[in-house]
């Protein structure tokens, strides 16, 4: 038996915002899934599953919030899952999401990510205290700077890259309605400006805590074609999905281009045929937290040799107007509810696809790719989405 | 559908508290077991997934570190769940089922006994009703074995004979945690623990985990003489809102064993229920006849690592399976309070 093919038929996202109190955490989720599913011309009562994901309980300060949310979901009397797989959790959530239409198990699947970062404070959360772990100083920022320094030390990348891939990333997201930071007055020269966080990483450089949630339905290829006939909208179907992880503590694993990483693009262009991704794919939604991350990324997924990443942000390739656009969307730089992240990354890539990204949409766009991180760089998931069905 | 079996189930010596080593520490050995059972290593796994919970660890993102535990270099295609080791099993049996893997490892763990677990478990609650009032899962559970008392579905004394067998069953179980009891008339003449729960209508407190391969078709067959086939496994949900639905049954189990298979012909019944009056709860939604032995390990009366209890059951039945002790079994999982959340999974030799 060949596995069913999966598309997205619905893409639904709050309003990001540094805190929504509008609403509680059901009422969040509500506000997603209630999109997506108009999106879809489905209701709740079309959806054989829900899978849902978020990054840490302690974010919220509540343990396992899912049972609770079991109605809010219209998930009661139906298979609920809850996926946790650090900053990488919403792509992870989105590919388990796939596995259960792909199985051939559940024909129609609510999948959400969310987080309500206003309710704590996220830099300390991610600063554990020895003993638990080795100290990780003052947040993600403080992680992964060192990382950043060595890539520009390997590149010899000129310094003001990370300003660039701010800018471009800040610019877009003046074009997402849903994004959560809109500075119509950002220039170059306001970020360079900006505080310095964590050397290189400037403030403007960093991406925002926001509250907020995404969430998609997924069809097996009957119900993708009814929805789609229902809706006017192409499916978004998935060519290739995959998911690598690797320890935070293995000797010789290289942080500034993890092997996972490498591994997890090779695996899902190996499943949608891509052998030549800067050439094969039309628009890239990608996890840059901190701006440097652009490039970096871009180098570690294939789109270009070591070292010469920075290239493609410096002569605007990563441009919505380029060749290969990177994060149309504003990109986690501009919306950063952790746990939604990947899987905004994730949905943004079936926007692309399905021709509904509104002012950042390009042109055109036959085939994109979603990509997520998380961890110590050490969780990587990756999807590939096309207009064509496999 | 592809056919899918248990091939290697290990547990650890389940015990009160492990101060002496962290999570990592405490899983790594079962990791290995199991796939040493079979001849196996990290790089004979298509897919790794497994259950855990930061806040019974005291720690966001703990389950990073488990990653050491398995070995995941280089790089592995590997999950985790947020819930029971039982809910990373099925997460895997998809992916195999969707054609991405062959072979599974699923492990499941926690250490309860860091915080107060009664107190850390209300943290789940509904955050705006339940929580404040911080009713603990003690406490919780009594309101549902009270609701059972007074619809006559159940005696204190039938509670008391469900938690005595179940520990008189784990004597013959060498990692579980409780076993062997004091005669029933003894029991029932202790004190209410928490009104009409007493300590023996309560599972323990543990610190522990447990660890499964799965693997399909012929590659089962290949590691093993006799795989527990996993001939049907569902999950279902009911409403959290305690104060609006009927505590003495749990829908959700009926629905899920349908969708499972479990029919007439069981040998073995293995079913997650952390206080002696939800297993009459679990058996009766089962639909479980009298011949069906429920709980020969003990039960989570017996041991309950937290993330972990609903994943032995299965790992329970599938050795039994393996050996040739039973024919066919069916496995119970429970997530969150009250069995709000049941999964079913029905195992057979071939």
């Amino acid at each position: 038996m060949s596995p069913d093919r999966v598309a997205v038929v619905g893409v639904g996202q709050t309003k990001y915002s540094a805190i929504r109190g509008d609403v509680s955490m059901p009422g969040l989720l509500r506000e997603a899934a209630y999109r997506a599913l108009a999106d879809a011309h489905m209701t709740m009562n079309d959806i054989d599953a829900v899978v849902v994901g978020k990054a840490p309980d302690f974010f919220e300060g509540m343990m396992m919030p899912e049972p609770y949310l079991a109605e809010a979901l219209g998930a009661v009397g139906k298979p609920l899952l809850r996926v946790h797989t650090a900053g990488s959790v919403g792509g992870s959530t989105a590919i388990v999401a796939a596995s259960h239409v792909e199985s051939g198990v559940h024909e129609r699947v609510l999948t959400i990510g969310w987080e309500q970062q206003s309710v704590s404070e996220a830099m300390w959360a991610l600063s554990f205290p020895i003993p638990f772990q080795q100290q990780l100083v003052a947040g993600a920022g403080g992680y992964f700077a060192p990382f950043i320094r060595e890539y520009m030390r390997r590149s010899d990348a000129p310094e003001d890259i990370g300003i660039l891939v701010a800018l471009k990333d800040r610019l877009n997201a003046l074009k997402n309605p849903y994004a959560h930071l809109h500075e119509p007055d950002i220039t170059y020269d306001s970020v360079k400006d900006s505080m310095m966080l964590w050397e290189p990483i400037r403030y403007s450089e960093t991406c925002p805590s926001s509250d907020g949630a995404i969430a998609m339905v997924l069809a097996n290829s009957e119900a993708a074609e009814a929805s789609s006939a229902s809706s006017g909208v192409p499916p978004a179907w998935i060519h290739g999905t995959s998911m690598r992880s690797e320890p935070a503590t293995a000797s010789g694993r290289d942080q500034v281009s993890p092997q996972a990483g490498k591994d997890c693009a090779a695996d899902v262009f190996s499943q949608a045929g891509i052998t030549k991704p800067l050439e094969q794919i039309d628009v890239v939604e990608m996890y840059v937290p901190f701006s440097w991350y652009e490039p970096m990324w871009l180098e570690n997924i294939g789109f270009a040799e070591e070292g010469s990443g920075w290239k493609l942000t410096e002569n605007g390739t990563t441009e919505m107007t380029g060749a290969l656009p990177v994060n149309c969307s504003g990109g986690v730089l501009s919306t950063n509810p952790i746990g939604a992240s990947g899987m905004i990354r994730f949905g943004e890539a079936a926007l692309q696809v399905r021709g509904q990204a509104g002012d950042h949409q390009v042109d055109g766009v036959k085939t994109a790719l979603g990509q997520a991180y998380g961890g110590a760089a050490q969780f990587f998931a990756m999807w590939v989405l096309r207009t064509e069905k496999p | 559908m592809t056919e899918v079996a248990i091939v290697s189930f290990a547990q650890t010596d389940h015990q009160r508290a492990r101060p002496e080593v962290n999570e990592v520490e405490m899983v790594q050995p079962v990791i290995h077991q199991a796939l040493e059972d079979v001849g196996a290593t990290i790089s004979d796994i298509d897919f790794t997934c497994s259950g855990s919970s930061d806040y019974l660890a005291g720690q966001a993102f703990s389950f990073v570190m488990t990653l050491d535990a398995v070995g995941a270099w280089p790089p592995i295609a590997e999950s985790h769940v947020e819930m029971d080791g039982a809910w990373a099993l099925y997460e895997a049996w998809l992916k195999i089922q969707a054609g991405h893997a062959d072979t599974a490892l699923v492990y499941g763990y926690s250490k309860a006994s860091p915080g107060d677990l009664p107190r850390v478990l209300s943290r789940g609650l509904d955050p705006y009703y339940q929580g404040p009032l911080w009713p603990d899962s003690v406490a919780v559970a009594g309101l549902q074995a009270r609701q059972m008392l007074d619809s006559a579905m159940i005696t204190e004394a039938e509670m008391t004979e469900i938690a005595f067998r179940n520990r008189e069953s784990a004597e013959n179980n060498p990692h579980a945690q409780l076993r062997g009891s004091a005669p029933v008339e003894e029991l029932l003449a202790q004190d209410y623990l928490c009104n009409p729960l007493r300590k023996h209508d309560c599972a323990p407190i543990t610190d522990g985990g447990c660890a499964i391969v799965l693997a399909a078709g012929d590659k089962a067959r290949d590691w093993v003489d006799r795989p527990a086939w996993l001939r049907g496994i569902d999950h279902r949900i009911d409403s959290h809102n305690f104060g609006g639905r009927d505590l003495t049954v749990a829908p959700s189990i009926a629905i899920a064993a349908e969708s499972a298979g479990v029919s007439p012909g069981l040998d073995v019944a293995e079913v997650h229920a952390p206080f002696s009056h939800q297993e009459k709860i679990v058996t009766t939604g089962l639909g479980l006849s009298d011949s069906v032995e429920v709980n020969p390990s003990g039960g989570a009366l017996a041991a309950n690592p937290m993330m972990a209890a609903g994943l032995v059951r299965l790992g329970e039945v599938a050795k039994r399976i393996m050996s040739e002790e039973i024919d066919r079994g069916v496995a119970h999982a429970t997530g969150g309070q009250l069995l709000q959340q049941n999964l079913v999974a029905v195992l057979e030799g071939e």
